[in-house]
């Protein structure tokens, strides 16, 4: 997850908990410019080559009964098609690609994050402010255009009494631009949390008396990181369809 | 100095994340109640009940984050 | 933080605790290091815009299309089963029908059999009360003309035996008389 170097070096007991987020150049060098290849950008396309695998060659056979890549496939498929249309309806259906990129892209980050030494990407909050404000920008500007300026419906509250509409329309419209930042640094936060709490963990496994109370603390963290691996990329999809709908259908 | 005051900032703020805990236990806790009073309205309703868990988690989240400013950017 | 070799060498002692650390390491958290979000957005839009176009004209309508036949040959095979059970049943009522029929064939032809048997039988019964009872009759009229014959006899030798006896008491004997005598004799 991180380099264990210089912790080695200083030895006693130092938590570096949060080296493992730094982002380096692959080949050499120390300036990092727009189009350097880093250890993300490694593990970006880890993650590509992780989904392609899954999705297209677990799922070239075109078997009537499935093997087991292409059951994980049609399984994950139809996880998100379900979810996608459970929550925006039919006409939400259309979407359903690109909110499936979106998951597949977060939930095989995530996992690959998991392998030990490897390179989270969705820790970074440029990448999960990217990923939040691409849905912000894509409901906003859908709302526009399939509503018009109906979609400001959305922030005028029409069940509740008349005094009461103004302040309501400032708190939905407050809470309407907190959703990116939450929708972020929630994914971002949850990732960093987990991992830096292992490595925490791990730090204290120095201490020869602790380690076995640490390693079985790792080991408890991992199991719960695996989990919130998957539930923050379900979250962050399910919250993504819950916008969707906001935008397609503003009068609830 | 002030690098200490940070810390002892930063550990105030990771209360923030206990409180959190409290939200996530109520909201799942009252899932599971009324799903076991009426147990085939569950399934429907897990969706919410994961959107509920995220909004309240969400906000132990920045405390956390509050706590790791404190601690490695201040 | 900073690299590897900076905090190893230059700030060994201040970098071991406490807040030097934080200082010495450059940005504490290299989530908060702008310098390169640019690099990692950039890396990151490509990566969604090859994952997407993937997804959307590969694996997606791929997936998509498998689901779709394996429904179609659930759909056809359930069709196909009811059918197979629905020509099970209608073999079975027939081959019950059969049992059915051939049971009643076997009862009919056992009541026949039993009925010509018994007709038969009582033929065969008739018949023989009647010879038995010609024969009876036969044999009653045999006996009886056998008991008429041995009366008879017997008047002969009692009328002959009185005759003798009269005959050697010395009386002289009338036949005509003795003879009626024994034959009041033998009717009283």
């Amino acid at each position: 997850m991180a380099t264990e170097a210089h912790g080695a070096e200083e030895g006693g007991l130092v938590f570096h908990p949060m080296d493992q987020f730094i982002i380096k150049p692959l080949f050499g060098g120390d300036e990092i410019g727009l189009f350097t290849i880093t250890n993300a950008t490694l593990w970006m396309a880890l993650t590509v080559l992780a989904i392609v695998g899954l999705l297209v060659f677990g799922s070239s056979r075109r078997a009537i009964v499935p093997s087991r890549g292409q059951s994980v496939a049609e399984l994950a498929y139809g996880f998100v098609y379900k979810m996608v249309e459970d929550v925006t309806g039919k006409d939400g259906v259309k979407y359903f690609p690109y909110i499936m990129t979106l998951f597949m892209f977060i939930v095989m980050a995530n996992f690959l994050g998991l392998i030990p030494m490897s390179f989270t990407t969705t820790s970074h909050f440029a990448v999960t402010v990217v990923l939040a404000l691409l849905v912000f920008l894509t409901v906003t500007i859908l709302g526009f255009v399939k509503n018009g300026t109906g979609f400001l419906g959305l922030f005028w509250v029409s069940s509740a009494p008349l005094p009461l509409r103004p302040i309501l329309a400032i708190i939905e419209l407050i809470s309407y631009f907190v959703r990116p930042v939450s929708h972020s640094i929630r994914l971002a936060g949850n990732v960093m949390a987990g991992h830096a709490v292992i490595k925490v963990f791990a730090g204290f496994a120095a201490i020869a008396v602790i380690s076995p109370v640490s390693v079985v603390a790792i080991t408890a963290m991992y199991g719960l990181e695996v989990l919130v691996a998957f539930i923050q990329a379900y979250v962050f999809t399910i919250l993504t369809c819950v916008y969707l709908k906001d935008a397609l259908h503003p009068h609830h | 100095m002030e690098g200490q005051l940070a810390h002892i900032g930063a550990g105030l703020a990771a209360i923030g994340s206990g409180a959190a805990a409290i939200g996530v236990g109520n909201v799942a806790g009252n899932f599971l109640a009324g799903a076991l009073r009426n147990p085939s309205a569950a399934a429907s309703q897990t969706a919410t009940l994961f959107i509920g868990i995220a909004f309240a988690e969400a906000l132990g989240i920045f405390s956390f984050l509050v706590a790791l400013l404190l601690m490695f950017a201040v | 933080m900073a690299t590897d070799t900076h905090a190893a060498t230059g700030h060994e002692a201040e970098a071991a605790h406490g807040a030097a650390e934080a200082a010495a390491s450059a940005p504490g958290m290299p989530q908060l290091d702008f310098s390169n979000w640019g690099n990692q957005i950039f890396w990151l839009l490509i990566t969604l815009v090859v994952i997407y176009f993937v997804l959307s004209r590969i694996a997606l309508p791929r997936i998509a299309a498998v689901l779709a036949e394996r429904q179609g040959t659930i759909t056809n095979d359930i069709a196909a089963a009811e059918d197979l059970k629905r020509q099970a049943v209608e073999a079975e009522e027939a081959y019950n029908k059969a049992l059915v029929d051939a049971r009643a064939e076997a009862q009919a032809i056992i009541a026949q059999n039993k009925a010509e048997m018994q007709a038969e039988l009582d033929a065969a019964l008739a018949k023989a009360d009647t010879e038995i009872a010609a024969k009876a009759a036969e044999s009653e009229k045999a006996i009886a003309e056998i008991r008429a014959s041995a009366v008879e006899s017997v008047e002969a030798v009692a009328k002959e035996a009185a005759q003798e006896i009269v005959a050697a008491l010395g009386g002289k004997a009338d036949a005509a008389a003795v003879a009626d005598a024994v034959t009041n004799r033998i009717k009283g």
